[in-house]
């Protein structure tokens, strides 16, 4: 038998499996055995779910509706900063939910800009909390996802039709008849079902936004089982219907044709030829105006309040910061290391990382809390934990940025490598990484951003000494120190995307170098 | 000397047999219609394809069972021989050592095979800001560097122009007779044959026959052969 050397070993891919398959599973394992026998569900757990899904299929609906008419005004005009509007609708990716939200309420809160304006008219200030305000924060990151998604949608459409639809003299109405709205029928679904499955798992907005009997996602209800009254046994329950809902629609999911999230070439340019018209024009125009002001809006606020409050932090602000780089660097650390065997490994390591979409950082939290709390106390494992799940939750991006790059290096260098007796560490050095140098670079920045954002299990976990830096803005809001929150937003801000922006570039020079 | 000794090679419904010798320190071309299995061939002597059946002998060695980089063998493909984003010196240097420091020594021999190729001082390129022929002169000197016996050569020429095809034949056949090392070399173009080949291995309908004298067969091609070169 000839040995098939492989010039990528293959043991690692074989460990990174192991470990991801026993990280995931023991904590839904320990929250199976955990809520068995614990009764059946309450009103307010009923409750819960009805909320979840309700406030899930709007702002699914509503993101890939106000999408379309985004997307077609960006498939149709060449303007000055179009590329970079689209580059900023990948923006919300990376950006932490925190800051957004602090960003929505000084916008559209009860004393934000909206209601300041609506009182000089004499009108009532608006309210933000509530179902409402949840949908609000879901389309503010899911739009442009979506506008995204559906704008790959239109640039699929072969400039050939275009042309021959212009040559026959078609009316925009008959256009959208026979070219677009074909296709919007085979993109929408897919987006909006993406959509739906990650507002599933919605935590941090409901935690801000929601809260009360009427607006509790299952999520946060396992997080107020476990901070309001350390029930563990109602909060396995819980987490075990958070992972049949997250799970079912992740699977659903899977099976429907799902569009790539992010990728490039979204700037190919088409020449179009539809008949100049007003109408259309002024749409397009409304569309995009609207939509810079509401992505950018809350951000700049949170600029402007921010800035004159950063010297100006207190301590508690600056050791959450040092708290949650190390979390974040950490967690990109063990990603990585998990994310490249698993990428070798091909569709067999692609599946194993793709099973944490179906399992959310509470559930994970819960589970990890009932396997440390006999033999460990859990609160002073805060950190760890929350750079491990983060990692977990990377994952699924971080193989899918590597894996094609990782084939496409293999095949093309597969059988100079094995002619050289290239393999192992030495693969690694001298073809691994040089060649894959650009994907690491923005898988490591993506994660590395993630996690410096997240606003997840550390809330479970977390006591006064441990707190991140999200978790430390959460507090200053809730105490309405907004003075401070809005210093330590623009910190956070400029640490997510200071991180993915050095990564992601490192990558780059040192392969272009 | 390379025996092949009962080779089957499978690949879905395709079979090569092959069931011959070739003597040592001799140029061989492989001559048969494209899609007949001369890279095959090839794959299957380097070790990147796995026979159903047979033995690869080198000098009495069976080396069947071996990783590629741990045969008696060289080889250049028709495409990618060079990491493109390694200087030339990397490239070569890979063939010495693939960790630690390069010591004097070596850095002399890869300027050495550099010389032999005519590409004196050229280490600090990259592959992509040399040309298409010095591209292929790194190739062998990396072949130079390798110090097999046998040199396998997968139409490594092919995308140059016919003068600098010539060319680099010539340096191969010169450097592998000044080393004494056997060359298998899959060709479409008789004339390159007839240029440095003096046996020739047939690969036609599934099987591989020869070494015949080149000539003969060239003045006189058996049926297959006959109309694959036309008229």
């Amino acid at each position: 038998m000839a040995p098939r050397a492989e010039p990528v070993t293959r043991w690692p891919g074989g460990l990174a499996v192991a470990l991801v398959l026993t990280l995931l599973l023991g904590p839904v394992l320990a929250v199976l055995l955990r809520a068995e026998g614990t009764g059946a569900l309450g009103p307010g757990d009923w409750a819960a779910i009805r909320f979840t899904l309700v406030q899930a299929i709007l702002s699914a609906g509503l993101s890939v509706l106000l999408a379309i008419p985004v997307a077609r005004a960006l498939t149709r005009r060449r303007f000055p900063g179009r590329a970079l509007l689209i580059t900023l609708l990948g923006a919300p990716f990376i950006l932490p939910v925190i800051v957004a939200i602090l960003g929505l309420l000084a916008v559209f809160g009860r004393s934000g800009v909206l209601s300041t304006v609506l009182g000089w008219v004499g009108l009532p200030p608006v309210q933000i909390y509530g179902l409402h305000g949840v949908v609000l924060a879901h389309v503010f990151f899911n739009l442009p996802l979506a506008t995204r998604l559906i704008l790959q949608g239109w640039q699929a459409i072969p400039a050939e039709r275009l042309r021959l639809a212009a040559s026959l003299g078609f009316a925009p109405g008959t256009t959208f008849r026979v070219l677009e709205w074909p296709m919007l029928r085979a993109v929408v679904p897919g987006a909006a079902l993406v959509i739906f499955v990650i507002c599933l798992s919605s935590f941090a907005v409901a935690l801000t936004l929601g809260g009360g009997p009427r607006a509790t996602t299952v999520e946060l209800a396992i997080y107020q089982a476990f901070r309001f009254d350390f029930d563990l046994g109602k909060a396995a329950r819980l987490a075990l219907v958070q992972l049949a809902l997250a799970g079912g629609a992740a699977l659903i999911a899977l099976r429907v044709a799902v569009p790539a999230a992010f990728g490039a070439g979204l700037d190919r340019r088409i020449d179009r030829f539809d008949p100049p018209s007003r109408r259309l024009w002024a749409q397009d125009v409304v569309s995009l105006i609207a939509v810079s002001l509401f992505l950018l809006g809350p951000l700049a606020v949170i600029v402007i309040e921010g800035v004159g409050q950063l010297p100006a932090l207190p301590d508690s602000v600056w050791r959450a910061a040092g708290h949650s780089i190390r979390v974040a660097l950490g967690s990109t650390a063990l990603c990585l290391a998990l994310a490249v065997p698993l990428a070798a490994l091909g569709v067999w390591g692609g599946g194993v990382a793709t099973l944490s979409i179906a399992l959310s950082p509470l559930v994970l939290g819960t589970g990890a809390f009932l396997i440390l709390q006999p033999v460990a106390n859990p609160v002073a494992l805060a950190l760890p934990v929350t750079a491990v799940v983060n990692a977990l939750m990377g994952l699924p991006f971080a193989v899918r940025a590597l894996q094609p790059e990782l084939a496409a290096v293999r095949a093309d260098y597969g059988r100079l490598s094995r002619a050289l007796g290239l393999q192992g560490v030495a693969w690694w050095r001298w073809v691994g990484v040089p060649r894959l140098a650009r994907p690491l670079g923005f898988a490591a920045g993506l994660v590395a951003a993630l996690s410096m954002g997240d606003l997840g299990v550390i809330a479970l976990f977390a006591d006064p000494d441990r707190a991140t830096l999200p978790l430390q803005m959460y507090r200053l809001m809730g105490s309405y120190q907004q003075g401070a929150a809005a210093g330590a937003a623009l910190l956070l801000l400029a640490l997510s995307l200071g991180l993915f922006w050095i990564f992601d570039q490192g990558g780059r020079r040192y392969a272009a170098a | 000397m390379l025996q092949l000794d009962r080779l089957r090679i499978v690949q879905g419904d395709f079979t090569l047999t092959a069931d011959l010798q070739v003597p040592g320190g001799v140029c061989v071309a492989v001559m048969g219609a494209s899609g007949d299995g001369k890279s095959t061939l090839l794959a299957a002597i380097a070790g990147f394809l796995e026979p159903a059946t047979g033995r690869v002998v080198w000098d009495g060695e069976d080396i069947t069972g071996r990783a590629p980089a741990k045969r008696p063998i060289a080889m250049l493909f028709q495409d990618q021989n060079l990491f493109p984003h390694l200087t030339v010196q990397q490239n070569l240097m890979l063939v010495l050592r693939q960790r630690g420091r390069a010591t004097e020594a070596e850095r002399a021999r890869v300027a050495e095979a550099l010389a032999h190729v005519g590409l004196t001082g050229l280490e600090a390129r990259k592959p992509g800001a040399l040309s298409g022929g010095q591209q292929s002169r790194v190739a062998v000197a990396r072949v130079l560097l390798q110090d097999k016996p046998l040199w396998l050569l997968d139409e490594p020429f092919a995308a140059l122009g016919p003068a600098l095809k010539q060319e680099m034949l010539d340096l191969v056949a010169r450097e592998a007779a000044d080393r004494g090392a056997t060359v298998l070399m899959v060709s479409h173009d008789p004339a390159d044959a007839a240029r440095i080949a003096p046996l020739c291995l047939l690969v036609a309908e599934g099987a591989v026959t020869g070494p015949e004298d080149t000539r003969s067969v060239l003045a006189d091609p058996p049926p297959a052969l006959r109309r694959y070169l036309g008229g």
